[in-house]
């Protein structure tokens, strides 16, 4: 296992220039996913007219680009957590329901009365926004705890311990909205996932933000080294010293916390909280996300970067499957496919099998 | 002293989570009986099992796979597919019933066997295959059709309204197909070398290896039979519902995974009895009568009973294994299972 991954996500030392130099480009683990993006958008600029058009329309940009780029924040948010994760060899499926519960409890603490103020009719939130947000964000890291006890304070496998919250998430979430679905209608809060900074949408600087964060703790400390030996092999980093209890705590804590704003963000961009829909199959998208980045499932190495870019290209998949008419239903489909490829390019008797029967 | 050691030697025992499944089941009945006025009427007994008659074959399937140490995420999606192609099949190409019923079978089957090839022999992780498998088998729904395509075929229908009378209660055609099943797959895991196999595997896989059982196809068997069981449970559904539809059977998966676990069947495997899924299923029905007959409670708290119960037989497992792996006397003192 370690070696077949090391060979993929550990650029070779060697690397001179010339001849060599190609070799170790290709090799580099982010040439897969960057090629499928391009692969995509080529099939986009030559099919979809005008993808690569910006325009300049009440002050921001504004084009198919743009559009994928705040799409595809929530599931940034939501894959560098599940990156994290899936490096403690763990998974969360619980997202969807962080997602339904963070966005309910902001939307029915903002909701949005009309008042009357020097005879102009304004909404203002029930209670501050900055304590909603809090709530919210409260919210999902207890969701973040409660997984982080089960998975490494009892020692449950955490597909399953994740699956308690991912059926009762849910369930607590259409409790606080009564099953509803809360509208908001206090404008500042829609700010969060439809608003624009610089001529950017303000989701894109979000999720830039996380991963910048995210980049420096993992590169500048040695928390990054921790969490890849977790998933490398847990009992020689427990015997070797490391807190891997408190790591792997911590870590769905994180998860969660990312949930929670990615929850925030698609409540603010569709304006309500739909304790039924909202972020529905999201953790199986942040899953194929970082499967796509070239993060192993089996743990160990993880690159944020190729989250990143595996959120990206989910959602300019998505986008290409919407506009070039064929029936969105398809899409599941092909990300099925697409999954199924992946895992069997990241397998080693795969690849041997592929090669003796090319040979 | 005596008695004590007694209940430390019945708390581990193998059937007492299985026990304490039935009395809950006990408990709970009794608690609807004193609560609420004709609960525990036999016909409201009955109706528990017609409605559930097809989470119990799909639950079926799943104590196999998880009795090997795996999950199969898949089958509510190959159930769903499986009302969609049999409705196709029956209202627009007009083939006759019982071919279209052997058809989807062996459809499910095969859909199993092919993830269960992957994962054996491509060393992937069960549960991320059988989440592409998932996806795959709801996205092949929505080819065939967005909208929902009514069953109007003589026997669908007959199989729908015919209900076989014992003593002035009735039961639907579709709960002895399911007790039938149930049967059979006891049968199968306690009396066969295919279940021990299986027992086996989920106990060690690579012991079961050097003892020199089929694996690899033991492990391929597991993940047919149980897409077998959702092709059979979609049937059932069909009959339930006269309709193929995508959106069927949404979440199916879990309320089986929680119905296989509060039956008492280990998650990691090689533990329990496929018996304990009936009094699973009936728990999880039990669930949703005592919210329907209460009135007050909305369908939401089921989902939030479900987790709970889930939560605490999962928490009872992991108790019970550790204290059985402390008791050990040669177990070495330090050698504490890891925490992830």
């Amino acid at each position: 296992m370690s070696a077949s991954m090391d060979s993929k996500l550990i650029p070779d030392a060697t690397a001179p220039g010339g001849a060599p130099m190609l070799a170790w480009l290709l090799r580099h683990p982010l040439v897969r996913p960057l090629a499928a993006l391009a692969v995509l958008l080529l099939i986009d600029l030559l099919l979809v007219p005008g993808f690569f058009r910006l325009e300049i329309k009440d002050g921001h940009l504004y084009g198919a680009l743009i559009d994928i780029i705040n799409r595809a924040a929530p599931l940034m948010l939501a894959a560098l957590g599940m990156t994290l994760v899936i490096a403690t060899r763990g998974v969360d499926i619980s997202v969807g329901a962080v997602v339904a519960i963070s966005g309910a409890m902001a939307a029915i603490l903002i909701g949005g009365k009309m008042v009357v103020v020097d005879g102009v009719s304004q909404y203002v939130s029930n209670v501050p926004m900055i304590w909603a947000l809090a709530a919210a964000m409260g919210a999902a890291l207890l969701c973040g705890a409660w997984n982080g006890l089960l998975v490494a304070g009892l020692g449950l496998q955490p597909i399953i311990a994740t699956l308690i919250l991912m059926v009762a998430g849910r369930g607590l979430a259409q409790l606080l909205t009564d099953g509803q679905i809360v509208t908001v209608y206090y404008k500042p809060f829609f700010f969060l996932g439809g608003g624009y900074l610089l001529g950017l949408p303000f989701s894109l600087f979000i999720a830039a933000a996380m991963f910048v964060l995210l980049a420096v703790l993992m590169k500048k400390t040695a928390l990054g080294l921790f969490i890849e030996s977790v998933g490398i092999n847990p009992v020689a980093s427990r015997l070797a010293g490391i807190r891997t209890a408190a790591l792997i705590f911590f870590v769905y804590m994180f998860c969660s916390a990312c949930a929670g704003l990615a929850g925030l963000m698609i409540a603010s961009n569709i304006k309500s909280a739909d304790a039924n829909n909202a972020g529905l199959l999201l953790e199986l998208d942040a899953i194929l996300a970082v499967t796509l980045g070239g993060t192993s499932l089996a743990g160990g190495k993880f690159s944020l970067v190729g989250s990143v870019i595996g959120a990206l290209i989910i959602q300019t998949l998505t986008y290409t499957i919407y506009s070039l008419g064929v029936p969105p239903e398809v899409n599941m489909v092909v990300k099925s496919v697409v999954v199924f490829l992946v895992c069997l390019s990241q397998s080693p008797e795969f690849r041997r099998l592929f090669k003796r029967s090319v040979s | 002293m005596m008695l004590s050691l007694s209940l430390r030697r019945a708390l581990r025992a193998p059937w007492f989570t299985s026990l304490v499944t039935v009395l809950l089941l006990v408990v709970m009945l009794v608690a609807g009986a004193i609560g609420y006025d004709g609960f525990l009427s036999p016909q409201v007994m009955l109706n528990l099992l017609i409605d559930n008659a097809f989470l119990l074959v799909v639950a079926i399937g799943m104590s196999f796979v998880i009795l090997s140490g795996g999950i199969d995420l898949s089958v509510g999606s190959v159930l769903a597919l499986t009302t969609m192609v049999a409705a196709y099949l029956l209202q627009s190409w007009h083939w006759p019933p019982l071919l279209v019923i052997a058809a989807v079978l062996a459809m499910g089957a095969a859909f199993g066997a092919a993830m269960g090839a992957m994962i054996h022999y491509f060393k992937l992780q069960a549960f991320i295959v059988t989440l592409a498998g998932m996806f795959l088998a709801r996205g092949l729904c929505y080819l065939i059709s967005i909208n929902s395509i009514t069953i109007d075929e003589p026997l669908f229908v007959a199989m729908s309204q015919t209900r076989l009378e014992l003593a002035g209660l009735f039961i639907s055609p579709s709960v002895v197909i399911a007790l039938g099943m149930l049967a059979l797959a006891i049968w199968m895991a306690h009396c066969t070398r295919f279940g021990r196999a299986v027992y086996a595997i989920g106990g060690s896989e690579s012991s079961a290896l050097l003892m020199g059982l089929p694996v690899g196809r033991t492990k391929v068997l597991v993940y047919a039979f149980s897409g077998l069981c959702a092709a059979l449970a979609g049937v059932l559904f069909s009959f339930y519902m006269l309709s193929g539809y995508g959106l069927h059977a949404q979440g199916v998966e879990l309320d089986a995974i929680a119905a296989v676990v509060i039956g008492g069947t280990l998650l990691t495997g090689g533990y329990g009895y496929v018996a304990g899924t009936l009094t699973g299923v009936l728990i999880l029905g039990v669930i949703q009568t005592l919210i329907a007959f209460d009135g007050s409670l909305s369908s939401w708290w089921t989902k939030i009973f479900i987790g709970a119960l889930l939560f605490v037989f999962c928490v009872a497992q992991r108790v019970i294994s550790l204290g059985a792996s402390r008791g050990k006397p040669v177990a070495p003192a330090k050698a504490a299972p890891a925490g992830a």
